[in-house]
């Protein structure tokens, strides 16, 4: 299936998590927050979160701002 | 002989922002430094216990390796302020904060900042109402970034807003603070702090917006661009609380002609 990670497509096996997701991102461990379809996902659910063909995610940490 | 009492130097009550005491009253952002080290040596030079910082998307294919800036600006040590630069509707901003609050494991304080145009970055105080009025529905702790209209930061407060937070000057322009009968106003007319956000250029400006009676300063770009960063974070900490000082003090009146310091009488000439 295909999905949008922070507006680029990227292909995932069926019915990946958001746990594997963040895995093959290499973000695994670091803080920060998921979006699917504009809607926030607890961190505590991304082992058992499964995606969609087509689901919007954005995957987003804290930067430099003022 | 009579001892000289010791000088006991009046103590000020420090600055509380939603329930929340704080030593400093310089507030810090985190963008556009050289590298994390200088973010980090910039931010401990300032004093400043309350750290914005900005959410955005993670870079697919990312150095895993580089430093991630909560891990230089650890939430144990310090209070990280998110904001919502960047938006530009109500909608965005409600968005970033709850992405925000769900980054900082429930931490629910945010900085609401609604942007009306690239230009001056001037707010979008509409949108910026019905953005407050949303978030401190859904639970927020709002410290607002607005123009310095006396009348629309009252009503920000009104909607309970938990700190007032006018532009001095645009963002990033370091024209300082551009209208101090304003900001007099303001501070006057409120309940909950005021903090000068945005303008700030140099040391006076900060101690300007102080001596105005503003509760703290929010800054970046005057440290983060200044020719060496830690030493302006340092100033701006003095500058602070010389401002913060002179304030309590109350300043002696202004005179139009000279007053002479030196007695009169008793002159040998």
């Amino acid at each position: 299936m295909q999905v949008q990670v922070n507006g680029d497509a990227m292909e995932l096996p069926d019915g990946a998590t958001i746990a594997v997701l963040i895995e093959k991102m290499a973000l695994a461990g670091k803080r920060l927050a998921v979006e699917v379809n504009q809607n926030i996902v607890p961190r505590s659910r991304y082992p058992e979160f499964s995606l969609s063909d087509g689901d919007r995610v954005e995957v987003v940490h804290a930067i430099g701002g003022g | 002989m009579t001892e000289t009492p010791e000088l006991q130097l009046p103590e000020d009550r420090p600055l509380d922002i939603a329930g929340r005491v704080y030593q400093s009253r310089l507030l810090v952002g985190t963008g556009k430094y050289r590298d994390m080290v200088e973010t980090g040596h910039a931010i401990e030079a300032s004093g400043a216990e309350m750290i914005t910082v900005a959410v955005r998307r993670t870079n697919l294919g990312q150095n895993p390796d580089e430093p991630n800036l909560l891990d230089v600006v650890s939430p144990d040590r310090y209070t990280i302020l998110p904001n919502t630069a960047g938006c530009y509707t109500a909608k965005d901003a409600i968005r970033t904060c709850k992405l925000a609050r769900e980054l900082l494991d429930g931490h629910d304080l945010v900085k609401l900042e609604v942007l009306g145009e690239e230009k001056t970055l001037y707010p979008n105080m509409t949108e910026t109402l019905v953005a407050a009025e949303e978030l401190i529905k859904d639970g927020f702790k709002v410290m607002v970034y607005c123009s310095d209209d006396p009348l629309l930061a009252k009503r920000l407060e009104d909607m309970g807003c938990v700190a007032i937070m006018p532009l001095g000057a645009p963002i990033g322009s370091g024209l300082g603070i551009q209208n101090r009968y304003n900001i007099r106003l303001i501070v006057e007319n409120a309940k909950v702090p005021v903090l000068v956000d945005a303008g700030v250029g140099t040391a006076s400006d900060a101690t300007i917006a102080m001596e105005l009676g503003c509760d703290g300063v929010l800054m970046n770009t005057a440290i983060a661009q200044a020719r060496d960063p830690i030493r302006m974070a340092n100033a701006m900490r003095l500058a602070i609380e010389a401002g913060r000082e002179a304030y309590l003090a109350g300043r002696m009146p202004k005179k139009l002609y000279a007053s002479a310091s030196s007695p009169i009488d008793g002159t040998f000439f």
